[in-house]
C-alpha cells in the first residue's frame, strides 16, 4: 500500500484486489452472469454454472475424469517431456516459464492422452490443459497426439480429441509450427483407414491448434460459447478497423456458418458421443 | 533517405550518390577522376560486404520484405515456360493473393502454387498483401489434387505474412481451410517442394508447405508467429521485434542449422531483387535436381517419407529417450 493510500480513510479506498477477494477454494463468480457459486455445488456440475448454464473451462485431467468411464482409464506417454531445445528466453526463460507452469498445473505439458471406455466404447483420449501456458501446442503437444493417433489407428478405435489453446507455442518457434503439420498428416491416416476422429472445441481454441487438429473431425463438435477461430478477436480488431459483430466466433456462430456440427451440453457429452460413435463403428446402441 | 535502400543499407546509398555525383561532375569536365570513382566503387564494395556478412536477424526480416524483392510471379517468368494460370477455388472466389496454374519445367509439366504480393499501392491491396483468405487455400488445394491425377509434381512458393485474419475469412473457415490443407499435403501422391521466396508467416506459410523438400532463399524468413507480433506478446511491446527475431530463430541460416530446412540458396550481395535472374537460375537447378532425386521414389515410397521427414521435426532430446 502506497503512503497516499494509507491517509486515505479506509472507506474511500477503492482496493481492487480486496473487493474482488472471495475466499480463495470456496466461493467463485460466474464470469458470464457474475453470481457467486459455491465451489463444490459447481464441481458437481462440472463447472457449469447452475444459474446461466455457462460452461467454464475444466483443467484436461478433470475433463478425461468425467467424460471416460471410471473402470479401465490409463494415461498413456505421459514419459514424453518437454526440452527447451532452443534455449529461448523472453522476458524470461522458457525453462523457467515451464518449471512454473508445472509447478502450477502438476502437469508436465499442455495435453494429456488416455485410453479408456465411454459407456462402453472403447477410445483414444486427450485433452488440452489450458493452464499449461495458454494450452499452447509445442513438440510435447505434437507428439503426445501423434502418439494417441498413431496408437489409435494400431488398435482400430475412436479418437477424441478436447481442444482448449491459444495456439502454438511461441517458445518452440518453428518447431511448434511444425506441430500443425505432423498432427494433421497423423489424423489424415486416421481418415484413410476409416477410424474416427471426433473434435472437441472447449472454450477457446484459436490460431495453430484451430487451424489443424482441432478443424479436423469426422465430427467437429462444440461446447455451448466456446470461443473458436483462426485470428484473436483483438487482431481482427486492428486489421479490420471496426467493431466485431455480436457472438463472433462463439459456438453459435461456427454452428451458423458451417464449421461445427453440432453444439453439445458439457453434461450431454458423455451420452451423445458414445452414441454417435457407436454409429460410426457400427456397434449396437446403448 | 534513399528509399531504395533499407536503414541499415543508407551508408551504402550515400555512397552510392557520391559516386553518381562525381560522374556528373566528369562528364562536364575534362578532369579524369575514373580514379576517384574506382576507389569509391571499392569501398562501397567492401561497405556492402560488410554489412552483409554480419546480418541480424532483424535486419533479414527486412530483406525478406523488402518491396523489390522478387516475387511468385517473377520466378514464375524466370525458371518456368508455358504457364497457364489457373482461377477459383469452385464455390466462392478466386483470391489473387495466391496464385497457381501448370507450367513447364524445361520440359516436365509441373504445378505451380504460391503467394503473391503486388508491387504497387493498387496491386498490393488487390493481392491482399500476400495473405491469402480462405478460398485461396481451397484454391490451392483444388489444384493440388488436380497435380496428383495428371502426375504433375508440385512447386510451391512461400511468400506471406500470414493468412489474412478478416471477419470474411473467418466466417468462411480460415483454420478449416488451412488445416485440410495440411492433410491433404501430407498424403497427395506425388513429389511436393516448397521453397521459401521472403517471408515465411505461420500457418499461412504451412498451408502450402508441407512438402518432400525445403528450400529457403538465404535472406528469407520461416516462423511461427511474425517477430512483431511474438515481441507484443512476450515482451509486451512490438519495439523488441530485434530480440524476438533472434530468440525464434527465423532466418533462413538458423532454421537450416537446427535442421528444419533441407537446402539454402544464396543470394546476391545486397539480396535477391539485386539479381533476381540469378538466383531464379540457381533455384531451377535446385528444384531439377531435387526432382530428379525424388522421381527415384514409388508413390508409397514418397509418401511414407514426407510422413516420416514430418515425424522428425520436433524439439526433443533423444537423448532423454523419452521420443
Amino acid at each position: 500500500m502506497s503512503w497516499l493510500e494509507k491517509i486515505v480513510p479506509s472507506i474511500v479506498r477503492s482496493d481492487r484486489n480486496r473487493r474482488n477477494n472471495i475466499p480463495e477454494g470456496l466461493w467463485r463468480k460466474c464470469p458470464k452472469c457474475e453470481t457467486v457459486l459455491y465451489r463444490p455445488e459447481l464441481e458437481k456440475s462440472h463447472n457449469v454454472c447452475p444459474k446461466c448454464d455457462h460452461h467454464m473451462r475444466l483443467t484436461a485431467r478433470k475433463r478425461l475424469g468425467m467424460f471416460l468411464d471410471e473402470d479401465g482409464r490409463t494415461e498413456l506417454f505421459s514419459e514424453i517431456e518437454p526440452v527447451d531445445r532452443l534455449k529461448f528466453k523472453d522476458s524470461k526463460k522458457y525453462k523457467d516459464r515451464l518449471a512454473a507452469a508445472q509447478r502450477d498445473t502438476e502437469e508436465k505439458d499442455a495435453l494429456i492422452v488416455m485410453r479408456g471406455t465411454v459407456q462402453g466404447v472403447e477410445v483414444v483420449a486427450c485433452s488440452f490443459e489450458f493452464n499449461f501456458m495458454g494450452g499452447s501446442m509445442g513438440s510435447v503437444v505434437g507428439q503426445r497426439f501423434v502418439k494417441a493417433a498413431e496408437l489409435a489407428l494400431a488398435e482400430g478405435i475412436p479418437f477424441i480429441c478436447f481442444s482448449a489453446s491459444g495456439g502454438a507455442r511461441m517458445q518452440e518457434a518453428l518447431f511448434s509450427l511444425m506441430q500443425m503439420a505432423r498432427t494433421s498428416a497423423a489424423l489424415e491416416k486416421l481418415k484413410q483407414a476409416g477410424i474416427p476422429y471426433i473434435s472437441v472445441l472447449t472454450d477457446p481454441v484459436y490460431g495453430g491448434v484451430s487451424a489443424s487438429l482441432a478443424m479436423l473431425g469426422d465430427l467437429n463438435v462444440a461446447e455451448p460459447f466456446a470461443l473458436c477461430g483462426f485470428a484473436g478477436p483483438r487482431v481482427i480488431e486492428q486489421t479490420v478497423r471496426e467493431k466485431l459483430p455480436e457472438g463472433f466466433q462463439r459456438s453459435e456462430f461456427l454452428l451458423d456458418h458451417g464449421t461445427v456440427d453440432m453444439i453439445i451440453h458439457r453434461h450431454e457429452l458423455r451420452e451423445r458421443l458414445s452414441s454417435i460413435l457407436r454409429k460410426l463403428t457400427a456397434m449396437p446402441a446403448n | 533517405m534513399n528509399p531504395n535502400y533499407l536503414d541499415f543499407e543508407q551508408p551504402i546509398a550515400e555512397l552510392e550518390a557520391k559516386i553518381d555525383e562525381l560522374r556528373l561532375v566528369g562528364n562536364d569536365n575534362e578532369l579524369n577522376i575514373s580514379e576517384e570513382i574506382s576507389r569509391l566503387q571499392g569501398k562501397s564494395l567492401k561497405l556492402m560486404e560488410d554489412i552483409f556478412s554480419n546480418l541480424t536477424p532483424a535486419q533479414v526480416v527486412q530483406l525478406s520484405r523488402h518491396p523489390q524483392r522478387p516475387y511468385t510471379l517473377d520466378y514464375v517468368e524466370h525458371i518456368f515456360t508455358d504457364f497457364d494460370e489457373l482461377h477459383g477455388d469452385r464455390n466462392f472466389a478466386d483470391d489473387a493473393a495466391l496464385v497457381g496454374g501448370i507450367a513447364r519445367l524445361d520440359d516436365k509439366p509441373v504445378m505451380i502454387i504460391g503467394h503473391q504480393k503486388g508491387r504497387s499501392v493498387k496491386e498490393k491491396v488487390r493481392r491482399n498483401f500476400g495473405m491469402p483468405r480462405p478460398e485461396g487455400y481451397r484454391k490451392a488445394c483444388r489444384l493440388m489434387e488436380m497435380a496428383e491425377r495428371f502426375k504433375m509434381p508440385i512447386l510451391t512458393f512461400i511468400d506471406t505474412p500470414g493468412a489474412y485474419p478478416g471477419i470474411d475469412a473467418e466466417e468462411r473457415g480460415q483454420s478449416e481451410a488451412i488445416a485440410y490443407n495440411l492433410a491433404v499435403m501430407s498424403r497427395l501422391q506425388t513429389p511436393i517442394i516448397s521453397t521459401v521466396i521472403g517471408e515465411g508467416g505461420s500457418g499461412g506459410a504451412l498451408a502450402i508447405g508441407v512438402c518432400d523438400e525445403l528450400i529457403m532463399l538465404k535472406n528469407s524468413i520461416y516462423s511461427v508467429i511474425s517477430p512483431e507480433g511474438c515481441a507484443s506478446i512476450l515482451w509486451k511491446s512490438a519495439d523488441r521485434a530485434n530480440d524476438a527475431a533472434e530468440a525464434m530463430g527465423v532466418t533462413a541460416g538458423r532454421l537450416h542449422e537446427l535442421g528444419l530446412v533441407d537446402r539454402l540458396i544464396e543470394e546476391p550481395l545486397g539480396g535477391a531483387h539485386r539479381n533476381a535472374e540469378k538466383v531464379a537460375a540457381d533455384l531451377k537447378l535446385q528444384l531439377l535436381e531435387t526432382l530428379d532425386r525424388l522421381s527415384g521414389l514409388s508413390k508409397e515410397q514418397l509418401v511414407e517419407r514426407r510422413y516420416e521427414r514430418l515425424m522428425s521435426y520436433y524439439a526433443g532430446n533423444p537423448e532423454l529417450g523419452n521420443w
